[in-house]
């Protein structure tokens, strides 16, 4: 074990997937000669060269593309993008090529392919750099989605994102790269995708947080703890294919769930997990499934109105205490 | 000032203009190649084979387009007639392990490139037997083991996937080279412009062809193009050059030396190809952007036609003996009709197949 920033997992990860298969290679803006507009990709131009360190120009739809066709013909390839707000700039390939070529030539293809970077709100950054994309690509088929919230699972689920034969949709957050934990160094340290973990035990209330919301999610927890709450923690990780026996299992011991959810309220992954536990755990609910998203506005620039935007530890306090009949 | 008693006129007015009796074409064919078949380095073997393959192209498509009408199958039709040359010259051309890419007006591509008719024909009417066991239909005909990649259905979205197709070959240092199709209209999908850039910078074995027939959907080109398509290339500072693609034999002399030169030196190129479609967009086209007379003109220079002339004037074949291949063509088409009538449409469990690699996918209920 070693203690690592989420970077520094994100790094890790890429550096021994490269280094076991010749065929992976990453390629985005100022991956390379930069070393990652995050430092994610530090030192792997030296180490790997220009041949499979690639600098794009900033054509997000044209290099996403090429990552598409480079993976149908035999490649894996790593596709950074700056942020999933410049993404949307690809969503064709993404959205129309990645997802459908093997399913529209009946099989003939694979597309082995990550696209990775940073997504949602990072700060005061307006309106178009602020968007959680999760679950827009999560309601495509043929799309894994992954949002870890910790350095360890950023290692386990990026390896096995890179070893994956289909597309996979690896989302990372600005504000988290600095965060550090504690991270297995075993070169075959794979988490596999679509597997929620239980991070607190508790036996209250269910919240299922994930990404960024998981460690808002915590703070909440822990000041709920002074108040005798006890929140049982779920990180599902994986958005899609999405662990519902997990959070299911955990609300038939708490009987009462809130969904913290950094994307706007309509049709996102609280909406889903709500329908979810209303089809399978219906006769164990004491309370409906609250949920805390952000509201159904652009992120504002303005400080006070950015922080009343964002889903805060209160939001989620006051969220549990609904649900728990304690407000 | 404009003149406020004018109304404001955007897209330029095609066929409402004046033209005297003058037929207005819309696609100007530079000349076809003067060299011989033998200057080519072609047999009269090869002459007759190409002939067999464009009017095999041409045959499946006018029976594929009577079976549509008859309600035989659904979808959409996008129909190649006309441009034979093009996909028939280029694989001939081209070294079988190198890869071809197109958009939706794909049987031609695949019937070259080892699609069976009765691949084909399946795949048109949805059956497992399908070129893609009926799960992609008329625009989505691929034979990935021979190197056709595809028919596309979004115009301009299979560009960059050539030009990672062609990536990958630099790579892997392969010696292939990527031949990516579009039509005109995809000339202005950004796509292609943000590729075009990224190829020139990385010397990628890519070249972009372009089969201009006129019309992006039922607009001309003069309609939907400012200056010469084949100028966009400068921009890039990306070799060009425009071809009459209603000539085999031209299609094959360029198409060859591009591509050695392309396996040398590794740079794209980009090829505006000019031809004709014979018949609309898609089976739903009325064609009233069009002139029947402007039909007429090309079918004139039918590059079917041309050949079958080419060939008798230098004694390739008898008469009858390339009457017998018409024939046999014509009874391979009506036997793939037959077997695609009768083959056997996906199981149910194929809807959820194909979608992953894994085996044990899980699909969200």
């Amino acid at each position: 074990m070693a203690e690592l920033q989420f970077r520094q997992a994100v790094r890790e990860a890429l550096d021994e997937e490269m280094e076991r298969d010749e065929n992976v290679f990453v390629m985005g803006e100022e991956v390379a000669e930069y070393n990652g507009a995050y430092k994610a990709t530090e030192g792997l131009l030296d180490k790997y060269g220009f041949r499979r360190m690639i600098d794009t120009p900033i054509s997000e739809l044209g290099f996403a593309g090429i990552g598409v066709g480079a993976a149908m013909n035999g490649l894996r390839p790593v596709v950074e993008f700056m942020t999933f707000n410049f993404a949307v700039l690809a969503a064709d390939q993404i959205i129309n090529h990645a997802t459908k070529v093997r399913y529209m030539l009946g099989g003939q293809v694979k597309v082995p392919i990550v696209f990775r970077g940073p997504n949602g709100s990072a700060g005061q950054l307006g309106a178009t750099h602020s968007v959680a994309y999760d679950s827009m690509y999560a309601h495509f088929p043929g799309l894994k989605v992954i949002q870890p919230s910790e350095p360890a699972d950023v290692k386990g689920l990026l390896k096995s994102a890179i070893r994956d034969d289909d597309p996979v949709i690896f989302m990372e957050s600005e504000q988290m790269y600095g965060l550090k934990g504690e991270v297995p160094d075993d070169e075959d340290f794979l988490i596999p995708i679509g597997k929620a973990k239980v991070k607190r035990e508790g036996s209250d209330v269910t919240v299922v947080a994930h990404g960024k919301m998981y460690h808002v999610a915590k703070q909440a927890a822990a000041q709920l703890e002074k108040d005798d709450v006890d929140v049982e923690l779920i990180d599902i990780r994986t958005v899609k294919p999405l662990d519902i026996e997990t959070i299911i299992s955990s609300v038939k011991k708490t009987n009462r769930c809130v969904v913290v959810d950094e994307a706007h309220p309509f049709g996102g992954v609280a909406a889903e997990i709500g329908y979810l536990i209303h089809r399978d755990a219906f006769d164990y609910l004491d309370a409906p499934v609250a949920r805390v998203t952000l509201p159904d506005v652009n992120a504002p620039f303005a400080k006070n109105l950015f922080d009343l935007w964002l889903p805060s530890a209160k939001n989620v306090i006051e969220a549990v205490k609904t649900v728990t009949y304690n407000s | 000032m404009a003149n406020k008693q004018e109304e404001a006129v955007f897209t330029p007015i095609g066929l409402n203009k004046n033209k005297n009796g003058k037929i207005d074409k819309t696609v100007k064919l530079p000349e076809p190649t003067k060299k011989t078949y033998k200057q080519l380095g072609l047999t009269k073997q090869n002459l007759v084979d190409m002939y067999e393959q464009m009017y095999l192209q041409r045959r499946f498509e006018e029976r594929a387009m009577q079976m549509y009408q008859k309600g035989k199958f659904g979808g959409f039709l996008h129909l190649y007639i006309g441009q034979e040359a093009i996909s028939t010259g280029t694989v001939f051309a081209l070294n079988d392990n190198d890869d071809i890419i197109t958009a939706y007006r794909d049987h031609g591509w695949g019937l070259v490139r080892g699609v069976t008719p009765k691949a084909g024909m399946s795949e048109l009417y949805g059956k497992t037997a399908g070129c893609s066991k009926g799960k992609g239909g008329s625009m989505h005909f691929a034979n990935v083991k021979n190197h056709f990649w595809g028919g596309f259905g979004i115009v301009g979205g299979h560009i960059p996937l050539g030009s990672g197709i062609a990536f990958a070959n630099k790579y892997k240092d392969n010696g292939r080279i990527t031949a990516c199709f579009l039509g005109d209209g995809a000339v202005h999908q950004g796509v292609l412009h943000e590729v075009m850039n990224m190829c020139q910078l990385w010397k990628l074995p890519c070249l972009f062809v372009v089969e201009n027939n006129g019309y992006a959907m039922g607009t001309s080109v003069e309609r939907h193009s400012v200056g010469e398509i084949v100028d966009r290339a400068d921009a890039y500072g990306m070799k060009k050059v425009v071809l009459n693609g209603m000539d085999v034999l031209t299609v094959y002399e360029k198409m060859k030396e591009i591509a050695e030169e392309v396996r040398e030196d590794s740079m794209p190129w980009f090829i505006e190809i000019r031809t004709y479609r014979y018949r609309g967009h898609s089976m739903s086209d009325p064609q009233k952007y069009r002139t029947k007379e402007e039909l007429e003109e090309y079918q004139k220079v039918d590059p079917i036609e041309r050949l079958k002339t080419y060939i008798f004037e230098n004694k390739a074949i008898s008469q009858k003996k390339l009457e017998e291949i018409e024939e046999n063509v014509e009874n391979k088409v009506l036997e793939a009709i037959e077997f695609a009538e009768n083959a056997d449409p996906p199981e149910p469990e194929a809807l959820y197949e194909d979608m992953f690699v894994e085996e044990e996918a899980t699909f969200h209920k």
